[in-house]
């Protein structure tokens, strides 16, 4: 186990490695309840130190995927692996894994140093033991002023600061975290994003996350999976989630996206060019795509991939006539709503680079939007 | 009118909480002011049967006459000790089989399925539908030696002759414990419904086997209802008079049939209050005790 952080310049990609070994792998995994297929014929690849993320919107699966990984639920069909070792049979109390839950569920009835201690007393360890790893994790998570106290006593930062000790003290080969952050308000979940980061690194636990929040997953993970009616759409880094969405769906639940519909007009082998009912000319991308001519495709296009001006483009592709609907002022940046000719709205941020800009683009302006013919993604599906 | 109970401090909202006290004062603490007197007079031929406290002696000299003798004589005459030991005996054991079978009977009904949660709970406190003498008697009627269940047991053949069953200790168990379940089911269901499952799944997470998990989590949470109904029980049972009477040997020796006795045969009211009033403090001085570790423990933490 490595105790030093990751060199940041030493690139962690264990999924690009033909001779690195899963860590995790749940082959083929179904589960039914009654006749709702709740996960559908999963398959997945974990790696040792990496921090997972499963993400969907909620029924998705992802909870039950999670809970079938802690042994709380029997998969219908399918085996999990975990270090090599067939877990499937195995019931919860005796995986080596454990699981921080979205309740937190610490022991009402236990002070927070009891609570910490008792998967180490459940081992049977010495009573010095016990007590010096249970004061090293309170340490870690900031607790030390703490161990007295009962759970009631506590804020919810903190309670979920103890469940997260309680789960960590056992040194799982497995950390799963059942929407750790979901209880906390705003600002608490991003500085417990990094504070749970750091825990990671420093103790070098492989940490599987189940969330809804695409930002949460963006932050914490090495690699997110994405999923929807308990199946698995798409695995991939943050930044490929993000660039290189598979779908519609991972276009839209990743971020927001401006998303048009056409036909593919001419495809070549390093370039293709689309027809969409929504704009006056053709949207080129300069990659090639795997699909037969005349078929509908979507052509995703992120908003801040999006520039807005006042003269119209000169060129044949890659542009839009639209008027100003909307805009909204996030400080950082501004966010206009555009509608095109044909109605269709386009969402584009712009960044607020200067302070007073006087030739902002008001309401009702028409303006022109054009885009670098690499920024389009096109999906089939 | 308004105007003038405002004068006096009394708005709604205090007349309001004022209600409940007003219950307890006329209903509890005057009674009990009542037994108390009594218990400190001496009895004598007469309507009311005691004499009063307070009498004239002379012309300015109010004389309070505290009789002490009623209390002297419970503590020398064994009869008394004898009957607060064992009432307080039968009721225990009462409360400990009443935990036993309720237990798991709470559990059963809160692990089920919603919809028939409400069912199973009425079935439980559907005996409350007939009376509690009636339901008592009904007993004989199953226990006696040519009853209902040793008509059975000869029948299948298990014994050759009834056995004694009416009026042995075993009677009075059966009928305090039939007559007193629901109010042991009834505050652990209550518990138990509320524990959270996560917890459980928690303590299987952290390596618990199903009967630790329920050993460490479930028991130690369900504590305030397992201690609701031990007293909801065991508080009736050291004072229960009908049930020995009806079901019990008719020699058994309980303070409730001993107050009984005093009041009804004797007519020595002064003593009967003195019982009541000792029966009281017996009762009521360990439960303040056990009030005050509990505010203790749920206030430490901080302090400690």
């Amino acid at each position: 186990m490595s105790t030093q952080p990751r060199p940041a310049q030493q690139k962690f990609e264990p999924w690009n490695d033909p001779d690195a070994k899963p860590y995790v792998r749940i082959e083929k995994v179904t589960k039914q309840f009654g006749d709702f297929v709740a996960v559908d014929d999963v398959t997945l690849d974990i790696y040792k130190k990496e921090i997972f993320c499963l993400l969907g919107a909620s029924g998705c699966g992802k909870t039950t995927l999670l809970r079938i990984l802690a042994g709380f639920e029997k998969p219908t069909s399918g085996r999990i692996y975990i270090d090599g070792v067939d877990m499937t049979s195995i019931p919860p109390y005796e995986r080596p894994v454990n699981m921080m839950f979205q309740s937190y569920a610490v022991f009402p009835h236990m002070t927070v140093e009891q609570n910490v201690a008792f998967g180490l007393k459940q081992e049977g360890l010495a009573k010095a033991e016990i007590a010096r790893r249970v004061g090293d994790m309170l340490e870690l998570v900031r607790l030390g002023q703490f161990g007295k106290r009962k759970p009631h006593q506590l804020s919810g930062g903190q309670r979920q600061r103890v469940a997260l000790a309680r789960a960590l003290v056992k040194k799982p080969k497995l950390l799963l975290l059942d929407e750790p952050l979901a209880a906390l308000d705003k600002k608490l979940r991003e500085h417990t994003q990094f504070e749970l980061i750091n825990i990671q690194e420093t103790l070098g636990v492989t940490f599987i996350v189940v969330t809804h929040d695409q930002e949460e997953a963006m932050t914490l993970s090495s690699r997110i999976g994405l999923m929807n009616h308990g199946e698995i759409l798409q695995v991939g880094t943050p930044s490929e989630m993000y660039e290189y969405p598979a779908s519609r769906f991972a276009a839209e639940f990743i971020g927001s996206v401006n998303m048009f519909e056409g036909r593919l007009i001419e495809d070549e082998p390093s370039y293709v060019r689309i027809e969409c009912d929504d704009l006056e000319v053709p949207i080129y991308v300069d990659h090639g795509i795997s699909s037969s001519p005349g078929a509908t495709v979507w052509a995703a296009i992120r908003p801040e991939k999006i520039t807005i001006g006042r003269d119209q483009p000169q060129a044949g592709d890659n542009w839009a006539a639209a008027i100003v609907q909307d805009i909204a002022y996030m400080g950082d940046v501004s966010i206009y709503l555009l509608r095109l000719d044909s109605g269709k709205v386009v969402r584009v941020t712009q960044p607020n680079t200067y302070r007073h800009a006087d030739d902002r683009y008001t309401w009702d302006e028409r303006v022109y939007l054009t885009w670098h013919p690499e920024s389009p993604v096109v999906v089939t599906k | 009118m308004n105007a003038r109970l405002k004068r006096l401090g009394l708005r709604g909202r205090n007349l309001t909480t004022a209600v409940p006290y007003l219950w307890l004062i006329v209903f509890f603490l005057i009674p009990f002011a009542i037994v108390l007197k009594i218990s400190f007079s001496t009895t004598q031929i007469a309507m009311p049967p005691y004499e009063p406290l307070l009498h004239w002696a002379g012309e300015k000299m109010l004389q309070i006459q505290l009789n002490l003798g009623n209390f002297a004589f419970l503590v020398e005459d064994n009869l008394y000790w004898m009957a607060y030991l064992n009432s307080i005996l039968v009721a225990a054991v009462s409360t400990v089989i009443c935990l036993l079978i309720g237990f798991p009977v709470a559990y059963a009904i809160a692990r089920s399925d919603p919809s028939a949660r409400n069912i199973l709970m009425l079935l439980v406190v559907l005996p409350f539908w007939t009376s509690f003498l009636l339901r008592v008697y009904a007993w004989i009627g199953i226990l006696k030696n040519n009853g209902l269940l040793n008509n059975f047991l000869l029948w299948i053949g298990v014994i050759d002759q009834p056995i004694q069953m009416l009026q042995t200790d075993f009677a009075v168990y059966v009928g305090i414990v039939y007559s007193y379940l629901p109010f042991m089911i009834l505050p652990l269901y209550a518990n138990l419904e509320k524990l959270d499952l996560t917890l459980l799944e928690a303590a299987a997470d952290l390596g618990c086997k199903p009967w630790q998990a329920f050993y460490k989590v479930t028991l130690p949470l369900s504590k305030p209802g397992i201690i609701a109904g031990c007293l909801l029980v065991f508080i009736p049972a050291v004072g229960e008079f009908v049930i020995p009477s009806l079901l019990g040997d008719p020699g058994m020796l309980m303070i409730g049939k001993v107050l009984w006795t005093e009041f009804f045969n004797n007519r020595d009211w002064p003593v009967a209050s003195a019982v009541a009033i000792a029966l009281l403090l017996f009762l009521v001085i360990p439960i303040m005790f056990y009030q005050r570790a509990q505010d203790a423990e749920a206030g430490g933490g901080v302090h400690r």
